[in-house]
């Protein structure tokens, strides 16, 4: 098992040696020590690797993952996992602004609260956040879902395509064109999947939670609309 | 007695015809109108402009005979593998999606005949574009459509989009008619709804933080590629200069001459600078900062000729890209098609609503009857025609003023036609030594 110190092996040297990993590999986990907020740390991963990440991380942590489990003890910057394609990050503790955006497959769980613009554009991602999300949260956000057990800031979901938000604790805002939904039972399964995927399995009740959605008003320009942009 | 002689009825020249069809087509509809391509208004531009040539104490060289050079090195700041250009003109990023399949095709076969890049645009990269770009530049826009680290890696160079110069500071739209399956499932999203690109990106905010997302573009492609920046010309000396800041290999201005695929005319007529106007300032921005040939400048906006590519050469720039007049040699405006253009209400050479889908040529649309008109080989070939003729347009003039390679072109060669065009170029006034706003009258 690898265990590299970031405060001693350039961060290009890092990435470089897991990007260069045969297919085969037998070094399948890592562990990253002093990351010290740096950027960029795992960012491009495109195997089924192991990563742990011992300490805070800086932006873009494990940007566009493919395949990789990325568990990150400590805090995250700005847009971690964000692009992700596939794969498993996983934050202990808060993430900061624009958490998964624009995801495109994958899951991200993060165990404290996520800032502004979380999943904002998501396209396809699943997003568990213990905490809280802050505001413009799923902006235009295109598909995948976005679980919060705590409350959501202003104006969740603004432009909103075809995503699925489930927030269990208080919306201070809804954004334009974004509605309260009816949580049917196919919402909770498919809530209920996600969440045993994310390591909540039989924690944590579905039926607790709300589900938000596109009103579907704004698909396609009109100009009796646009007061509500 | 004679009538009493009547003065001849006069049109306003503020409220010309065209000003008044606008006001009559905004109260039936009460939407601003939404088109493509660039500014259609008169601006300064390198028509201004004239080259010296070579006299007494210039010495010509030899058209035919004597080597004038035209190859150009993208992104030797940083990566490991730059791009090399067999000539200076460079093809801009235009998407899948505004424009057909064959399009892209024919763009991607022209350049490469040339010897030089294509660049994707919003909504991802298609393998027929990387199958016939030999040189392919992946953009990275705002609303990431498409984005993905397999096409990343297999790109050439990564170009971040900033703005564009039809709309610096706008997003996109690509309206429900254009939206094909294959479209709507490259960008993750339900057919035939309208697709807003926004205007900003999701994930950094200002140069700081620019840096950092491309720290990241750079780890993800182990620094191999070229990054280059995209802004539309508006703040040039600044944008280029924190473009450098944010560790750009390239940076690209397009200047409000650049088509887009849709955007409102307002937008395309009155936010922006024209190309003419904006080459100085990045220059000196570059020249400020030691970066001058060491970040390579790329501008775009109106180019058409060889002459207006001998010109931004001549003003500091290491290539041009080229969209709108790529677009007319495949075929886009082509008269052959006046009785659909008419049909459209429009006539060949005007047709601006490329946003509609409706494109009689086979380029912008997704109808697949008017995108087999488009035959991608044939295309190729009339693009790489073209672009032929610009290079030696472009030798013709460089060896008339002497120089043995286009890039060494320089301001000193120029002159200009008008005070507007002497001011934004910073060349002297034809005949005279004066440069408005830098020397004395």
């Amino acid at each position: 098992m690898p265990e590299i110190d970031l405060g001693v092996t350039p961060l290009r040297e890092l990435n470089g040696a897991l990007h260069k990993l045969p297919k085969d590999t037998n070094e399948t986990h890592w562990v990253i020590e002093n990351p010290a907020g740096q950027h960029a740390i795992a960012a491009g991963l495109d195997a089924p690797l192991k990563v742990e990440i011992k300490g805070p991380v800086g932006y873009y942590c494990a940007g566009m993952n493919k395949l990789a489990t990325v568990q990150i003890h400590g805090n995250a910057g700005v847009g971690v996992a964000e692009n992700m394609m596939s794969g498993f990050v996983h934050v202990s503790g808060d993430a900061s602004q624009a958490a998964g955006a624009t995801g495109r497959g994958g899951l991200l769980r993060i165990d404290g609260n996520a800032s502004s613009r979380c999943g904002i554009s998501m396209k396809g991602i699943d997003i568990v956040v213990k905490g809280s999300v802050g505001h413009m949260s799923a902006f235009m956000a295109q598909a995948g879902n976005l679980i919060v057990f705590g409350d959501a800031g202003d104006a969740l979901g603004d432009s909103i395509y075809e995503a699925r938000l489930f927030i269990r604790g208080d919306v201070k805002s809804l954004g334009a064109d974004c509605i309260e939904k009816e949580m049917r039972d196919e919402h909770k399964s498919a809530l209920h999947n996600i969440l045993s995927k994310a390591g909540f399995n039989g924690e944590v009740d579905p039926g607790e939670f709300r589900r938000y959605g596109s009103a579907r008003q704004l698909y396609n320009f009109n100009v009796d609309h646009a007061g509500e942009y | 007695m004679d009538a009493t002689p009547i003065t001849k009825p006069r049109k306003s020249a503020t409220f010309d015809d065209y000003a008044l069809s606008e006001i009559r087509r905004a109260a039936a509809t009460g939407i601003y109108d939404i088109r493509g391509g660039g500014a259609k208004r008169k601006l300064p531009n390198f028509d201004d402009l004239l080259f010296l040539g070579a006299s007494m104490s210039r010495y010509p060289l030899e058209g035919y005979r004597e080597k004038c050079s035209t190859d150009v090195w993208l992104g030797t700041r940083f990566a490991e593998k730059p791009i090399h250009l067999k000539i200076p003109v460079t093809i801009a990023g235009m998407s899948f999606g505004s424009l057909s399949a064959q399009a892209k095709e024919s763009l991607g076969r022209g350049a490469s005949t040339m010897g030089t890049s294509t660049t994707t645009g919003d909504g991802g990269m298609t393998e027929e574009e990387r199958g016939h770009s030999s040189i392919l530049v992946y953009q990275l826009l705002p609303s990431r459509y498409g984005m993905n680290p397999d096409d990343l890696r297999r790109a050439d160079a990564i170009e971040v989009v900033v703005g564009q110069g039809a709309k610096p500071g706008g997003g996109g739209m690509l309206l429900g008619q254009k939206i094909s399956d294959r479209v709507a499932e490259m960008r993750t999203l339900p057919k035939g709804i309208d697709q807003r690109s926004a205007c900003r990106h999701p994930d950094w905010t200002g140069p700081d933080d620019l840096e950092i997302k491309i720290q990241e573009l750079r780890e993800i492609t182990d620094w191999q590629i070229p990054i280059y920046i995209k802004v539309g010309a508006s703040r040039p000396y600044y944008d280029v200069a924190l473009a450098v800041k944010a560790g750009a290999d390239v940076v690209v201005l397009d200047g409000m001459q650049g088509g887009t695929a849709a955007t409102q005319e307002v937008f395309i007529e009155h936010i922006g600078l024209p190309l003419l106007g904006a080459i100085r300032p990045a220059v000196e921005a570059l020249q400020d900062l030691g970066m001058h040939r060491k970040v390579q400048l790329v501008v775009s906006g109106g180019i058409r000729t060889g002459a207006d590519v001998a010109k931004a050469l001549a003003l500091g720039a290491d290539a041009v890209a080229i969209g709108t007049a790529a677009l007319a040699a495949i075929g886009d405006n082509d008269p052959k098609y006046e009785e659909d253009y008419q049909k459209l209400g429009t006539t060949a050479g005007a047709y601006d609503d490329w946003h509609e889908g409706n494109c009689p040529a086979g380029i912008s649309t997704q109808i697949p009857e008017l995108a087999a008109r488009l035959d991608p080989e044939l295309g190729g070939r009339r693009l790489a025609n073209y672009l032929s003729v610009l290079t030696l347009e472009t030798q013709t003039i460089a060896r008339a003023c002497g120089k043995s390679h286009v890039h060494n072109l320089e301001p000193e060669d120029l002159v200009a036609l008008t005070v507007e065009a002497a001011a934004m170029a910073q060349v002297p006034l034809a005949g005279t030594t004066w440069i408005p706003g830098l020397t004395g009258a």
